[in-house]
């Protein structure tokens, strides 16, 4: 006899009441100048760009655009600062003024998580929830290991490197910021950052908590502007180190750009992540899991899980389960505490998914998308997913930053490992059973810097993160990563 | 009166735990500053380093999964059959120019940096392990792995120390190597390679060429399936194109200038770790 299952029904008329986050308190510079030498003053050539909010394209600030000049002016206050201040404070003292940034950006927390959500279009639970918390939470172990470096590195002396130029993604704006800030600050290294151009608010916003609580000048500079800003400072002669999350393909530029300089780097780059489905795992929960892997973020993650791989057996089943939970998925405004997908973060990478969407299906993939109301105006991309597709297919091989999720299934252990395996990147991986032996097999032979068994998308100051292979270069994160920021004497 | 006539050496390569001589058949003739011996060494090609980093990259995975303790034990049998065979290493060393005492001194101190590394085999994954407090109901663990195949070009001057001192935190922590030996002293690197062969070390975890830098360093540089690329020497332009050859797959470039390979600082853990990568383990705590 055949039982009827019962499942929710969302095709009904009624809905959610908008739940939206106030903007009220919260206070943008207009426009927003150059953090330099602890003071905010506009390009030497006095030229802005307006930044936008992705979900309704609408200007919410012009912003100073750093030249070639105005890198020189930072990394020489980051310079003086560095030979006359930062590296001469005791480490305590240092540690204190990172302890300091910490607790600010708690006690405002809400005015960042705010900004995060107009100027990037990530829903505002997951910047109040995630981004923001985890950001002050990396200032606040970070600054603990100031004065306690020789415990980090025994039998050998960590000296800074000297001047930083750190240049950071739009996905995460304030969290990477404080992921590179952080321990190049406890570790005695002064800093000249380039946030994303599309997403410059929230570090500015950090711009102004760092001037509050009196960092001396010049230990932070902070600057805008697009590629040129970032090749400018990449090359300037007088930066001892480069840090920088983004692509693979302007990781490999930095890494050329600066052979026979001497120059340390560390990259965090891209990455195709296998989030890998035994038939023995619990399968609600690794839906949630899926769900999360690829669509956290509108899938603008480095280490997504974009690319599921089920057991052969319980395919049907997980797959028909998917698509149920993907019809629930509210892609909506990034201020509404009920959104789940906000918006696309640009026009650029809306129609670079969209390329990638039009791509898989060319290629003979069959197509699933959440038929789910998109907004008007803004940039929107409704939870996507594939079936029918195989290694060689672009949309498996190639990362698209975007809410895609490539599906393909397997039988037996090897067979997973080696498609998981089967991509220049190495950056994350995934990994559901019930079974703990299988976790430990899996989990040592994916090859990728961070594996998550029966969860993804979970990140922690103390917990190292970085890619192998084609992701990239040194780890942040944990006591490995202080290494990145340190000569070992 | 009956003078015997000796055998002489053929120096060939060392690939895949076997010794061939160079596809290319080209041999480089050397001699030692008494002109008393003449070798033809080989003069290995493009072609030699890709079969040897195929076999590198096919013994990847059974040495990084053999137990810490066998391979230290193996590092240890290296240095046991190094010791046995001193008077060659010696004879080898001074025809290359070493003074009987300093040739001593560089035998004694190899042996003991093979003990070193292969008491570290299962002691730095201790020392560079963590338990991350995460603050969610996670546990959460970190720990070194093998970055994977290393391509390497050894010290010039220390033919066998310098040697020795790449190649041990290499293979300690589990990466499958191809070095090129020093090119102005080739003998003791096959030398050595026999002494490898002897000591249960699997066949393409070690391979060891013999010829020009020049020609070879582009190739170790830009090869695709090389995990990381270790550059002995302090020249500009050598160090420009291994940096920039990096660049094509993201290779982890580590370049040691000249140095005295006999110092303190030249062994360590931190030397391991140049080769490897930090693996990060996430799994809810519950019921």
């Amino acid at each position: 006899m055949k039982t009827e299952v019962k499942t929710l029904d969302f095709n009904t008329d009624w809905e959610y009441s908008p739940a939206l986050e106030s903007t009220d308190h919260i206070h943008i510079q207009e426009p927003t100048d150059l953090f330099i030498s602890g003071e905010f003053i506009p390009g030497v050539r006095g030229k802005y760009f307006e930044t936008i909010n992705p979900a309704n394209e609408e200007k919410i600030a012009n912003v100073a655009e750093a030249e070639k000049a105005d890198v020189d002016l930072a990394v020489k206050a980051a310079r003086k600062a560095y030979d006359n201040v930062w590296s001469k404070m005791k480490p305590t003292e240092r540690g204190k003024y990172i302890f300091r940034i910490a607790r600010l950006i708690q006690e405002r927390a809400r005015e960042f998580a705010v900004i995060e959500s107009l100027d990037g279009g990530k829903p505002i639970r997951e910047s109040r929830d995630v981004d923001v918390p985890l950001s002050a939470a990396h200032f606040f172990y970070y600054a603990g290991w100031a004065d306690k470096l020789e415990y980090a590195f025994p039998g050998r002396d960590a000296h800074p490197v000297g001047v930083a130029g750190q240049i950071i993604p739009w996905n995460f704006p304030l969290l990477m910021a404080a992921w590179k800030i952080a321990p190049a600050l406890a570790t005695g290294n002064t800093i000249v950052l380039k946030p994303a151009e599309t997403t410059p608010l929230t570090a500015m916003k950090l711009a102004e908590i760092i001037q509050e609580c009196d960092l001396p000048p010049g230990v932070v500079n902070i600057i805008n502007g697009g590629g040129n800003t970032g090749q400018a400072l990449v090359e300037h002669a007088d930066v001892d180190k480069i840090a920088f999350t983004g692509s693979t393909e302007v990781g490999k530029f930095i890494m050329k750009t600066v052979v026979g300089t001497g120059k340390k780097y560390t990259l965090e780059l891209g990455g195709k992540a296998a989030n890998i489905l035994f038939d023995d795992a619990p399968v609600d929960q690794a839906v949630e899991g899926i769900v999360n892997g690829i669509f956290f973020n509108q899938g603008h993650v480095c280490c997504a899980g974009s690319r599921l791989f089920v057991q052969e057996n319980i395919a049907e089943n997980v797959i028909s389960k998917l698509k149920e939970r993907m019809e629930t998925l509210i892609v909506g405004d990034p201020l509404d505490k009920n959104t789940d997908i906000g918006a696309i973060n640009s026009k650029i990478q809306l129609d670079k998914i969209k390329m990638y969407v039009d791509i898989g299906q060319k290629e003979g993939g069959s197509i699933f998308q959440s038929p789910c109301s998109l907004p008007k105006m803004g940039y929107w991309h409704a939870p996507t997913l594939f079936t029918d597709v195989s290694q060689s297919h672009r949309i498996v091989q190639e990362e698209i930053f975007g809410p895609v999720l490539a599906i393909q299934t397997f039988r037996t252990v090897d067979e997973v490992i080696m498609k998981a395996n089967n991509t220049p990147y190495g950056l994350s991986g995934g990994v559901w059973t019930d079974k703990g032996s299988k976790i430990f097999s899996l989990s040592k032979k994916i090859r990728a810097g961070v594996i998550w068994a029966n969860t993804f998308n979970k990140f922690d100051p103390s917990a190292p993160f970085g890619g192998y292979k084609e992701s990239g270069l040194g780890r942040e994160g944990g006591v490995e990563g202080l290494m990145p920021y340190v000569n070992l004497v | 009166m009956n003078k015997r006539i000796n055998i002489q050496k053929t120096y060939k390569l060392y690939i895949d735990g076997k010794f061939p001589r160079t596809e290319s058949a080209r041999y480089i003739k050397w001699q030692d500053s008494k002109e008393t011996t003449l070798v033809n060494v080989c003069r290995s090609s493009r072609k030699d380093f890709r079969n040897a980093v195929v076999a590198a990259r096919n013994a990847v995975n059974g040495w990084s999964s053999r137990t810490a303790y066998n391979r230290g034990q193996i590092l240890y049998r290296i240095a046991e059959i190094l010791e046995g065979r001193r008077e060659q290493f010696m004879a080898e060393l001074t025809l290359q120019g070493s003074a009987k005492k300093q040739a001593e001194k560089e035998i004694d101190q190899s042996v003991d940096r093979l003990i070193y590394y292969s008491g570290w085999a299962d002691k730095y994954i201790q020392i560079f392990s963590r338990v991350n407090p995460v603050a969610m109901p996670y546990f959460n663990f970190s720990y070194p792995e093998a970055t994977g195949v290393v391509a390497a070009t050894a010290p010039e001057e220390s033919s066998l120390l310098g040697l020795v001192s790449i190649i041990a935190p290499i293979i300690v922590g589990g990466n499958t190597l191809v070095i090129l030996a020093s090119e102005s002293r080739p003998l003791c690197s096959i030398t050595f390679a026999e002494v490898l062969h002897t000591s249960d070390v699997p066949g393409g975890v070690m391979n060891i060429l013999t010829g020009y830098r020049s020609e070879l360093l582009e190739h170790f540089s830009s090869h695709m399936d090389v995990n990381a690329i270790l550059y002995c020497g302090s020249d500009p332009e050598e160090i420009r194109l291994v940096e920039s050859n990096s660049a094509l797959n993201v290779k982890r470039p580590v370049v040691y200038p000249d140095q005295d390979w006999s110092k303190e600082k030249a062994q360590g853990p931190y030397h391991i770790m140049k080769t490897q990568e930090i693996k990060t383990i996430w799994h809810p705590i519950g019921v």
